[in-house]
């Protein structure tokens, strides 16, 4: 294959890979390893590499709207950063002692977790008691919506720490955002509004991937043949996502279709995974 | 003093977005252009990524890079972009940081300058690894 058809083809692929990931809220860069690894045969460490580029350029674009906006809780954000750079830092330097087998197993188990993640539903859940390492941290906060400013208080602050060092280990393994894992602390650990936690999550992803970013552009896992196109479709694919979902609001059977495919992709990395292929 | 200056939230919120938007655009560029450049020099060869072999020679130093954007070699502006763009998030931290010092708010300045140690550290980290 031809460098321009190989560039052409991660391009279409990424474009899709990112208007779906921004359209269910799963990311750009999670279905990048599985394409770049099973259908283009990439080996699974310049994969990973693209994919934290691409992870990083679309948590930035968005994060940098939803900003503006005032819903991300940037004192909670900077707190929890440091247990998900720690941890980002902590999964890279792993990542050479585990056998890409392995790595390709544990990443189709947190796609399908995630494709899981990304069917259930969301409700608004606004909690006001107070928690004594929220006051000291100044971690509660308020949102606009609709019907006007909402406050809302953090809870169990210490288990979201280590749930946030685990998603940061993650994140650095195996090349992803692990926004599922974050959303997931946030939402049912710490009990933060959903629209809160979604966005906060997104502020977070950026910081995450660039701590591990770091250690892989030095190991050479980022490949700039393959991460141009890569970041390039992502970002903009992610974007036409974001267009689009401010015209249709419910997009329940997208994400049904978006799940079926992560799940198919994801097994296809255990089996590969589990023979030794990848 | 005659005035106060006085840095808000919100204020921070402003300035935030718009280094995480002029980042990811400009580094973007950068790596769009060098992607023209490096496929109209090597559009024609055969792509092979099957085994893990790290990156060519030229981009692997700092300074290899920066002699690669002047001599504009495509993968070496891709390079640069980048990095750029990993750079985005981190420039975002120091950003932070600088507004928690404007709105005295030690706790938070202590926070941001413990995410950026973290950083540094896994940098170096990886160049010994």
């Amino acid at each position: 294959m031809s460098v321009i058809i190989f560039t052409l083809i991660i391009l279409i692929g990424s474009y899709f890979a990112g208007l779906l990931g921004s359209l269910t809220g799963l990311g750009g860069g999670f279905v990048i390893i599985p394409l770049l690894t099973l259908v283009l045969h990439v080996d699974i460490h310049y994969a990973i590499g693209a994919s934290l580029v691409s992870v990083i350029a679309t948590s930035s674009g968005s994060a940098a709207a939803y900003v503006r906006e005032g819903i991300t809780n940037i004192r909670l954000g900077m707190f929890l950063e440091i247990a998900t750079t720690a941890g980002a830092m902590t999964g890279a330097i792993l990542a050479v002692y585990i056998p890409t087998h392995y790595i390709a197993i544990l990443l189709g188990v947190i796609l399908i977790f995630s494709a899981i993640m990304s069917l259930r539903k969301k409700a608004e859940q606004i909690v006001e008691e107070p928690n004594k390492w929220a006051l000291k941290l100044k971690l509660n906060s308020s949102y606009p919506t609709a019907q006007g400013t909402v406050n809302y208080s953090v809870n169990k602050v210490g288990g979201g720490f280590v749930m946030m060092i685990f998603a940061g280990i993650l994140s650095g393994l195996l090349g992803i955002g692990s926004g599922a894992l974050k959303v997931l602390a946030m939402d049912t650990i710490m009990r933060i509004p959903f629209k809160v936690s979604t966005t906060t999550s997104n502020f977070m992803i950026g910081v995450t991937a660039a701590a591990s970013a770091v250690v892989y552009l030095q190991r050479g896992y980022i490949d700039p043949g393959i991460s141009m196109p890569v970041v390039i479709g992502v970002l903009i694919g992610a974007l036409s996502g974001s267009k689009i979902l401010v015209h249709t609001q419910s997009s329940g059977w997208l994400r049904w279709v978006f799940a079926i495919v992560v799940t198919f992709l994801a097994s296809q990395m255990i089996y590969n995974g589990i023979i030794g292929k990848i | 003093m005659a005035q106060k200056i006085s840095f808000k939230d919100t204020d921070m919120q402003a300035v935030i977005g718009w280094v995480l938007r002029i980042g990811v655009i400009v580094s973007i560029s950068i790596v769009f252009l060098g992607g023209i450049i490096f496929l109209y020099r090597h559009g024609h060869e055969i792509a092979d990524h099957k085994k893990f072999v790290g990156i060519p020679d030229f981009i692997r130093t700092p300074g290899g890079i920066i002699d690669g954007v002047i001599g504009i070699r495509g993968q070496a502006i891709i390079q640069f972009g980048i990095i750029l763009l990993i750079a985005t998030p981190i420039l975002r931290v120091i950003f932070s940081t600088i507004g928690f010092v404007l709105e005295k708010d030690r706790l938070y300045v202590c926070i941001s300058l413990l995410v950026l140690l973290i950083i540094f550290v896994s940098t170096i980290s990886g160049h010994a690894g």
